[in-house]
């Protein structure tokens, strides 16, 4: 039986506990994760629940799994629409080639132009702030690198000589990409949106820490940092707790990407 | 005639440049159960001559002239009826076994995908059938094969698979886009042989095409000579090979080794 590769096994465990903590939250936190106590406020990691307090008083641990959901949440979605989008782009861009293959990149030029903090604030203006305005900005702005990558992938991938058999078994186009293509540029597709899924993470923090992400008392980890910056002196857990799961969640994600791609990976154990 | 390409002019566009013309006004013709061997170094228009025949030329390729497989001209038949003419009687051998196989399905699979689509028959049917392809190219232990992955198999093992997706649907034209370039010298010679046992016994017109005058001394019956995307000259093997016509054919021979030379009797 050939072995699990370390950074899959690793990036799985950080991956579970965090969407472990994030689905748990749903149904239990050790507090309420809204709920303020004004006495207990700044306490320090022990004297009042694990992570301590914020400066309203409510348990920081409580928090950051509720903001696990809203953060995964919205990344999870957005990847997930973004490169669905994008990867079909891309993987028509191959197929077809020629004038809507151009068409297809000029698009996505245009969208890639567009960083998904800049589109926050555009989709922001019309919607209003909020989860579905984060998802959508951070979903456009997937749609651009899956379709690069894809395409770029399913390029080779069309140009290899198990294609032509295929056309020579009377396959069509769309046909091959299902059955040819697609399984062929698994992996790349699979390594992209674990790492995207992290991005999108990091983007989701940022629109909150900007203000541009769910609405209070919705629990976020961007602003978690954001409200907490004011207390760095006095209660440096606030900005530690929410900064630790961002960077933790983000590692184990791109981990997963990496471990995922050489489970992926037709060709593993080909050398021993 | 199962095959006559006339004036057959193949060129690549190129974006703010005039075409590339690869193929300069080809003919050829090609009986029933013959075997043509195409002979000629990189560049010389050998693999686009073969993708024009299957109708595969790229998007961004232009082919006048004609081709007439049994009377109609491939290279203005609709999509649709040249999909149900490919693999059904035409087949193709690849050059690079390591990347004419899909290396995400597993072999067996592959001979049996053309078997389903163009025979309908059914996945048990089709498996069975594969089972006695991959017997009939010699694959040894092809019971446990038929569910290898082409990375498992050696280069003389995926070529041979892949003769067995050409031969599956027992088409009445084959071209092998030089088959044994990549392979052994002793896989090469088995490689040879079984194609050509299996063409001799299926009746099967077979166009092999390759760079080197050995291997199509081993079982063509006539041999073309290209350079450039020009035919240089054409006519019986032996007498192509002893009295060549052409300086280039000349040339091709006097670059192959002496003993070889002398295997091929005396050119």
């Amino acid at each position: 039986m050939t072995r699990l590769p370390k950074s899959l096994i690793i990036g799985a465990i950080i991956t579970a506990i965090m969407v472990g903590a994030a689905l748990l939250s749903r149904v239990w936190t050790p507090a309420d994760p809204t709920g303020m106590n004004i006495v207990a406020r700044l306490k320090p990691p022990g004297a009042a629940g694990l992570f301590g307090t914020d400066q309203i008083g409510r348990d920081v641990l409580s928090i950051i799994m509720a903001g696990a959901w809203t953060s995964l949440g919205i990344a999870v979605v957005a990847t997930v629409i973004g490169g669905g989008i994008g990867t079909l782009l891309g993987v028509t861009a191959a197929a077809k080639g020629g004038r809507l293959e151009r068409l297809v990149m000029s698009f996505n030029g245009v969208l890639f132009a567009f960083p998904p903090i800049l589109s926050a604030i555009l989709l922001g203006a019309l919607l209003g702030p909020g989860a579905l305005t984060s998802i959508i900005a951070i979903g456009i702005f997937m749609v651009p690198v899956f379709a690069r990558v894809t395409r770029a992938a399913a390029i080779q991938i069309w140009a290899r000589d198990y294609i032509n058999a295929a056309r020579m078994a009377g396959k069509g186009d769309a046909r091959i990409t299902m059955e040819h293509v697609l399984p062929n540029i698994s992996a790349q597709i699979i390594v992209q949106l674990a790492i995207q899924t992290g991005l999108g993470i990091l983007s989701e923090a940022g629109l909150s820490f900007l203000g541009m992400g769910v609405s209070p008392p919705t629990p976020s980890w961007g602003r978690m940092l954001s409200e907490s910056q004011t207390f760095l002196d006095a209660a440096p857990h606030l900005v530690l707790a929410p900064g630790l799961a961002i960077a933790i969640t983000v590692l184990g994600l791109n981990l997963l990407g990496d471990g995922l791609r050489d489970l992926t990976d037709p060709r593993r154990g080909q050398n021993g | 005639m199962m095959l006559e390409i006339n004036d057959l002019r193949v060129a690549f566009q190129r974006r703010n440049h005039p075409p590339t013309q690869v193929i300069h006004g080809l003919s050829l013709s090609l009986e029933r159960g013959q075997t043509l061997g195409i002979v000629g170094e990189s560049g010389s228009g050998k693999s686009v001559m073969s993708l024009a025949t299957m109708g595969l030329l790229p998007a961004t390729a232009t082919a006048t002239g004609s081709i007439m497989f049994e009377g109609r001209d491939i290279l203005t038949m609709p999509e649709r009826d040249l999909c149900k003419l490919r693999g059904n009687r035409m087949g193709m051998i690849f050059q690079e076994p390591m990347t004419a196989l899909n290396p995400a399905m597993r072999v067996g699979a592959q001979i049996a995908e053309g078997l389903i689509l163009h025979k309908g028959i059914s996945r048990a049917a089709a498996r069975t059938e594969a089972l006695h392809l991959l017997e009939m190219v010699q694959i040894p232990r092809a019971a446990e094969r038929i569910d290898s992955f082409p990375h498992e198999m050696s280069g003389g093992q995926r070529q041979r698979v892949g003769i067995a997706i050409a031969l599956a649907l027992k088409p009445d034209l084959l071209i092998a886009d030089e088959p044994t370039t990549a392979l052994d010298v002793t896989v090469q010679a088995e490689v040879l042989d079984i194609l050509d046992d299996l063409v001799t016994d299926l009746g099967i017109s077979l166009i092999l095409i390759s760079h080197d005058l050995g291997v199509i001394a081993r079982i063509a019956d006539r041999t073309l000579v290209m350079y450039r995307g020009d035919m240089m000259e054409e006519g019986p093997t032996e007498r192509v090979l002893r009295q060549p016509g052409h300086d280039y054919t000349r040339k091709l021979l006097d670059a192959m080794p002496r003993r070889v030379r002398a295997s091929l009797g005396g050119a």
